[in-house]
């Protein structure tokens, strides 16, 4: 059968506005569940590394949310000058969108962490028991061998000792470098000190076993068969940890609280 | 064996496009180091085949054949997005493992294939069934890669420890290769070898110019 060129363009045009139409109506309706499930998301990782949840515990979504709203204040931290912003609302922050916009980040300077923009702000947690500030949680985020790793650190009050560390998205290979989320190695890192004596980041993953917290607080087991994913672990946290990072803005913490 | 029957028992095993048609095999290698994710793939890739045939199916008499192909693409790649929605709304953790390979639905051949070669010319419902069918038959072979990897890779089957691995303190030194791609391609090739043992019929003939010479085939040099 021949068709006219004026049905042909008609008959395409039906199709693009009915699949429109259900394309459109599904982002739509479904938009304010995905905006939950995100906020949720976010809210089961800090929990997580604030050791206030354990990982893949079957809790209700609303028991997520009641213990997140009991302990955890967020806050955005402007990161040049280390200090907090307030007209800024920490819960519709976006770091990663703001680490992409020109206007609200910067290059970073050449860092081994292959780092390649920071923005100007950004967001961390602060864990509060009985108005008490238990424990401070920031972002990090470096490459790895294959994939980009991000990550939340948890630090004591003293902004010295390590609390925590979580990697909850990179693309590292299953078995090696992904072990950077197995629990067991995780349960490595809390007592160990981010600073050494003179404030400057001291953490690092070195190839094979470090001794225990007390005697080796500076160093991590190496994950094995993992060298560059450790090497990329150590050198994103002396970028966060340093002055490019969140080191102005724990330093402010410091001197508020006199240590 | 009705035709309803057929369309959807048929490519479970007799035709099975992964096993002999040895289409979708791309989204094959990626998604099934995990059983869970395998389980959430082979779902959206049935919902996807079997609503592109059925929308396919009934617009088949009015469409103009020199834009048929777009249209097709245009109809499959909206369900795509459809799908990635419902997904990341109500099953947001797997949906973010899946990561850009529900997307990649509309490049599987499966979906394609089956509204080309059967949609096109067969009623909405024998489509739908069809579609089911053929989804089904690539969502079985997943299912199959999927646990031999999972188990024997990270020693466990929907995130249940089967077999308990050293890292966790337990005996099993698990198989790193299992949860790399390559495994995927080796128990694809192995799932291939014994259908195609089991039944022979399946064996392609062999194309290479020598046998088409002994076999009195008539064959044309340019």
């Amino acid at each position: 059968m021949q068709y006219s060129a004026r049905y042909v363009v008609l008959f395409a045009v039906a199709v693009c506005a009915v699949c429109s139409v259900f394309v459109a109506s599904s982002a739509v309706l479904l938009k304010e569940r995905q905006d939950a499930n995100k906020a949720l998301d976010l809210q089961e990782k800090v929990l997580v590394v604030a050791g206030l949840m354990t990982p893949g515990e079957d809790i209700e979504d609303a028991e997520i949310r009641r213990r997140f709203e009991k302990s955890i204040e967020p806050h955005i931290v402007e990161l040049a000058t280390g200090t907090l912003v307030e007209d800024i609302d920490p819960a519709e922050f976006d770091q990663r969108k703001a680490t992409s916009d020109p206007e609200r980040s910067s290059l970073a300077p050449p860092n081994k962490a292959k780092v390649l923009r920071v923005p100007h702000d950004a967001r961390v947690f602060h864990v509060v028991e009985n108005g008490e500030i238990e424990k401070l949680i920031i972002p990090i985020e470096g490459k790895g061998l294959w994939s980009t790793l991000y990550g939340y650190l948890a630090l004591d009050p003293d902004t010295r000792t390590i609390a925590g560390i979580t990697f909850y998205q990179h693309g590292e290979t299953p078995g090696l470098g992904g072990e950077v989320d197995n629990p067991r190695w995780k349960s490595l890192w809390p007592g160990r000190k981010a600073y050494d004596e003179n404030w400057q980041p001291a953490i690092t993953v070195v190839k094979g076993r470090a001794g225990p917290p007390e005697d080796d607080p500076y160093r991590v087991d190496g994950l094995s068969g993992a060298t560059i994913t450790s090497r990329g672990v150590s050198n994103l946290l002396a970028f966060w940890l340093g002055e490019n990072g969140f080191g102005p803005y724990l330093a402010n913490f410091r001197s508020q609280r006199g240590i | 064996m009705s035709k309803e029957r057929e369309a959807l028992l048929d490519p479970l095993v007799n035709n099975n496009p992964i096993g002999l048609q040895v289409l979708g095999i791309c989204s094959a290698l990626a998604v099934t180091t995990k059983v869970e994710t395998a389980l959430v793939m082979g779902a959206a890739v049935t919902a996807v085949t079997a609503l592109s045939n059925v929308s396919v199916s009934s617009i088949r008499n009015y469409v103009p054949p020199s834009i048929r192909i777009i249209v097709q693409l245009t109809i499959i790649a909206s369900l795509v997005i459809i799908t990635d929605q419902v997904l990341k709304a109500f099953v947001y953790d797997v949906s973010k493992q899946l990561t850009v390979f529900v997307g990649l639905i509309i490049t599987n051949c499966i979906v394609m294939g089956r509204a080309e070669a059967f949609a096109m010319q067969n009623p909405p419902k024998l489509s739908f069934i069809d579609g089911v069918g053929n989804a089904l038959g690539y969502s079985l072979v997943l299912m199959i890669v999927a646990v031999l990897r999972e188990l024997f890779g990270s020693g466990k089957l929907y995130g249940i420890t089967i077999l308990n691995p050293v890292n966790e303190g337990g005996w099993y030194e698990p198989n790193g290769l299992m949860l790399l791609a390559p495994a995927a391609f080796f128990l694809i090739g192995g799932f291939i070898w014994v259908v195609r043992s089991y039944k022979p019929e399946q064996v392609e003939e062999d194309f290479s110019v020598g046998a088409l010479f002994e076999s009195g085939h008539e064959v044309h040099l340019r």
